[in-house]
């Protein structure tokens, strides 16, 4: 089932064009990772898809984004629902300066949500979810700020879980973690995608062959190749990706 | 020694020296004031009305008066001065015309505190009918202090992560929402260091309420913010040189300088007390 279609998409920042008539479709409950050189408008692409790049002036962009057969760019569709059907987690863990339980809570309380059991429910869960309950259901209430990098991520991904999204975009989200914790997020995302759609981007392409379904080879703009992560490992079709991907560049 | 090494000794002894001399003038201005004006203060100085034209007693209706003022002050610049930072920051799009704004409010802060007075005297005492009073002084005072107060507020909400504004939109917050719970409990300390700063010098400013309702001499303390008053910084002008026998009254006016510097100091103090606190629940 299509979760995600993208028609004939084009993404300008001012007079550069960054995404040039990206087409493909992203199958629900898979993971699907999106790979390419810096600069190759993997990371725009993913903030294209639940309107993060409204906060960046001078971007123009034409071509269709649906989710659940809708258009997310329509004029009258209201861009904060879209946006709690959609999880993020950042490159940069990004914890708010709260406490652990707050910022799981964060999510559902700005939903108007006031049952404390409910809220009490959903971060247990949540932080389940995101395999970090056992190491912190001892100090729920002390800073956030005071995980480890690896927690601090695994608690972006339960605080975006809190609001039961139905995707879940991660914008290299091992990036600034060391190998135990990358191992711990990836274990993660691949038990995640009973539940969830994940599109992940990675400059690591070992990642996206490990934990991804579908594969996405983006290169200054343009959408190379997309298919199966094991078909485009093993038997890429054109000659750049299969560059790409034995590290000839990038 | 090789060259570099004079050169490096030289340069940070040329810098030594230029902190030295601020330094310097700095106490000896202080140690000026507190060594001619410290023995004057007294408990009946702060709490006394001036007796035998102005030559004895204590310098309470200054106090009082510079008190009410700089309490008009913030409240008309803190809320303007904050809501004007936020919509700067959070919300105005980065145009030809929100770049002239933030311009014409930078230039607005060099504008000389007489031509604010001026100003006040125009709009509040003579358009606006508040006539010189407390009302009118502490309004032309807030105007003076306004775009300080917008400046610090915007430098606060700069120093906000992106991080903090993004993850909380993507998590369907609309954008009031993601001010209002992750940008300004962290804005605020910094918001309240700078604004309180604008007040306090605000508090030390003679020219915009020289016109607008400071008065030379008052016998009972103001009644309501429509009454003229007296303050501090006028009265310490008063009693250096306006005064008909100013050698004699020298020591009330050192003394009312120093009762002056004391109260920005408690206001800065008191600045600082507040961020400290403020910072410390942010990282609990």
């Amino acid at each position: 089932m299509n979760k995600v279609e993208i028609s004939n998409f084009n993404f300008y920042y001012g007079q550069t064009q960054c995404l040039k008539n990206i087409s493909f479709d992203i199958t629900s409950h898979q993971v699907t990772s999106i790979i390419g050189p810096s600069g190759c408008g993997k990371s725009t692409f993913l903030r294209c898809l639940n309107r993060m790049n409204d906060l960046i002036p001078g971007v123009r962009m034409d071509g269709v984004i649906n989710i659940d057969g809708q258009d997310i760019n329509a004029p009258q569709l209201d861009v904060v629902s879209l946006r709690k059907k959609i999880g993020m987690v950042f490159q940069k863990p990004n914890p708010f300066p709260k406490t652990i339980f707050d910022n799981v809570a964060y999510g559902l309380r700005i939903n108007g949500i006031k049952d404390q059991d409910y809220i009490d429910d959903k971060v247990q869960e949540s932080l389940k979810n995101a395999v970090l309950w056992d190491e912190v259901k001892d100090r729920l209430n002390s800073s956030a700020l005071a995980l480890s990098g690896g927690q601090q991520q695994r608690l972006c991904v339960a605080r975006a879980l809190a609001i039961a999204p139905e995707i879940v975009l991660m914008d290299e989200p091992a990036s600034a973690l060391d190998p135990i914790a990358t191992a711990k997020l990836e274990e993660l995302i691949v038990k995640l995608k009973e539940k969830y759609t994940i599109i992940i981007v990675t400059h690591n392409m070992q990642q996206a062959a490990r934990i991804s379904d579908m594969t996405a080879f983006f290169m200054q703009g343009d959408l190379v190749e997309y298919k199966h992560t094991k078909q485009l490992f093993t038997h890429p079709d054109k000659k750049i990706t299969e560059d790409y991907i034995t590290g000839r560049f990038g | 020694m090789k060259k570099l090494d004079i050169y490096q000794f030289f340069g940070m002894n040329a810098l030594r020296m230029c902190m030295g001399i601020v330094v310097f003038i700095l106490c000896v201005i202080f140690y000026d004031i507190l060594s001619k004006g410290a023995g004057k203060i007294s408990w009946e100085f702060l709490t006394q009305m001036p007796r035998n034209g102005m030559t004895e007693g204590g310098i309470l209706p200054a106090i009082v008066g510079t008190c009410c003022v700089t309490l008009i002050t913030g409240i008309f610049a803190v809320p303007f001065g904050i809501g004007c930072a936020i919509y700067l920051n959070e919300y105005a799009k980065d145009s030809w015309q929100t770049r002239l704004i933030r311009m014409a409010i930078r230039n607005l802060s060099g504008v000389p505190s007489i031509v604010y007075g001026l100003f006040g005297v125009v709009l509040f005492v003579n358009m606006f009918k508040f006539g010189t009073s407390i009302l009118s002084a502490g309004l032309t005072l807030g105007l003076m202090t306004l775009p300080w107060t917008i400046t610090a507020s915007e430098e606060a909400l700069k120093t906000i992560p992106n991080g903090y504004r993004e993850g909380s939109l993507a998590l369907g917050a609309t954008k009031w929402q993601m001010i209002r719970t992750n940008v300004l409990p962290y804005a605020v300390p910094g918001m309240l260091t700078g604004t309180i700063l604008g007040l306090s010098r605000a508090a030390g400013e003679t020219a915009p309420i020289l016109f607008t309702g400071a008065a030379f001499f008052l016998p009972a303390l103001p009644a309501s913010i429509n009454d003229q008053f007296m303050a501090l910084p006028y009265h310490l002008y008063i009693m250096s040189t306006q005064h008909h026998s100013i050698v004699k009254v020298r020591s009330i006016a050192y003394a009312t300088a120093l009762v002056l510097i004391g109260l920005v100091f408690l206001m800065n103090l008191g600045a600082i007390i507040l961020r400290y606190h403020l910072r410390k629940q942010r990282r609990e």
